[in-house]
């Protein structure tokens, strides 16, 4: 909080340090991460789109950038960041609404599972995608 | 007022919070969630098909009047969630106040004019599909 002049010293909220690694913490943290990583690589996905909409020697050009090996692996991590943040903001819907899977124990599982279907997700999609 | 108090008579007259905006970008970050849970699946679906069949197919794709008011909509959803949780983020970790406002209009910007330069590029591709 240093830059800031601030004239009471006022509580702040407990810092990242003095909690126990657990597995809804990570899972919290990669969600923002997640989050932040998806706002840039959706403007790359609406660069796509309007390659689309201004011509075809623009959209080859698109085709020739999202084709080369580097953008493939950023595809292939905005997938994984996609398909993260979409389950884990679901948990996220089900805490706020119905309130389920609060429980420790449910709650931990579910962070855990988040990953795995991320990354296994990701995987099937691109499989499907290289190989049908 | 006692020191231990953090709470201004003026916050309380107020009432909107320590985010100075109550609840409203709490309930529509939810709501803009509920209508991606819908949207994101067709999405995905949709480019992955639309990206690998050249410019023809993929301008014929969007230029169906279903998928272009989809993509208009997911536009639409995406890009508020998007504004909302990066102004989020910038709150939390930016303190300093000008650079805060800086990014925080920076964003608004952003992102609106991208959401605005899509809208219009399907509706191109709407109208140059002949529907």
């Amino acid at each position: 909080m240093s830059g800031t002049n601030r004239a009471d010293p006022r509580p702040l909220s407990p810092h990242l340090q003095i909690w126990r690694p657990h597995a809804t913490m990570f899972a919290s943290i990669t969600h923002r991460i997640t989050g932040m990583g998806l706002y840039f690589g959706t403007f790359l996905i609406a660069a796509w789109l309007i390659a689309l909409a201004t011509g075809p020697e623009a959209y080859a050009q698109a085709e020739a950038v999202i084709s080369c090996v580097p953008a493939q692996v950023i595809l292939f991590v905005w997938t994984v960041a996609v398909l993260f943040h979409f389950a884990g903001g679901i948990r996220f819907l089900l805490w706020d609404g119905p309130h389920a899977g609060f429980e420790p124990k449910t709650a931990s599982a579910v962070s855990v599972f988040l990953y795995v279907f991320a990354v296994l997700g990701s995987v099937a999609i691109w499989a499907a995608v290289l190989w049908l | 007022m006692a020191k231990s108090e953090f709470v201004t008579p003026a916050k309380i007259t107020r009432g909107l919070g320590s985010a100075k905006s109550g609840t409203s970008d709490h309930i529509r970050q939810r709501v803009t969630a509920i209508a991606l849970v819908f949207l994101v699946p067709w999405f995905l679906y949709s480019v992955i098909n639309a990206s690998s069949i050249g410019y023809a197919g993929a301008a014929e794709w969007a230029g169906k009047p279903w998928n272009a008011i989809l993509l208009i909509l997911t536009a639409g959803a995406a890009f508020y969630h998007m504004r909302i949780g990066m102004q989020i983020v910038i709150e939390d970790y930016i303190s300093k106040t000008s650079t805060r406002s800086a990014l925080l209009i920076l964003n608004s910007f952003a992102v609106i004019a991208l959401f605005v330069t899509v809208a219009l590029s399907v509706l191109k591709l709407w109208i140059g599909a002949g529907a």
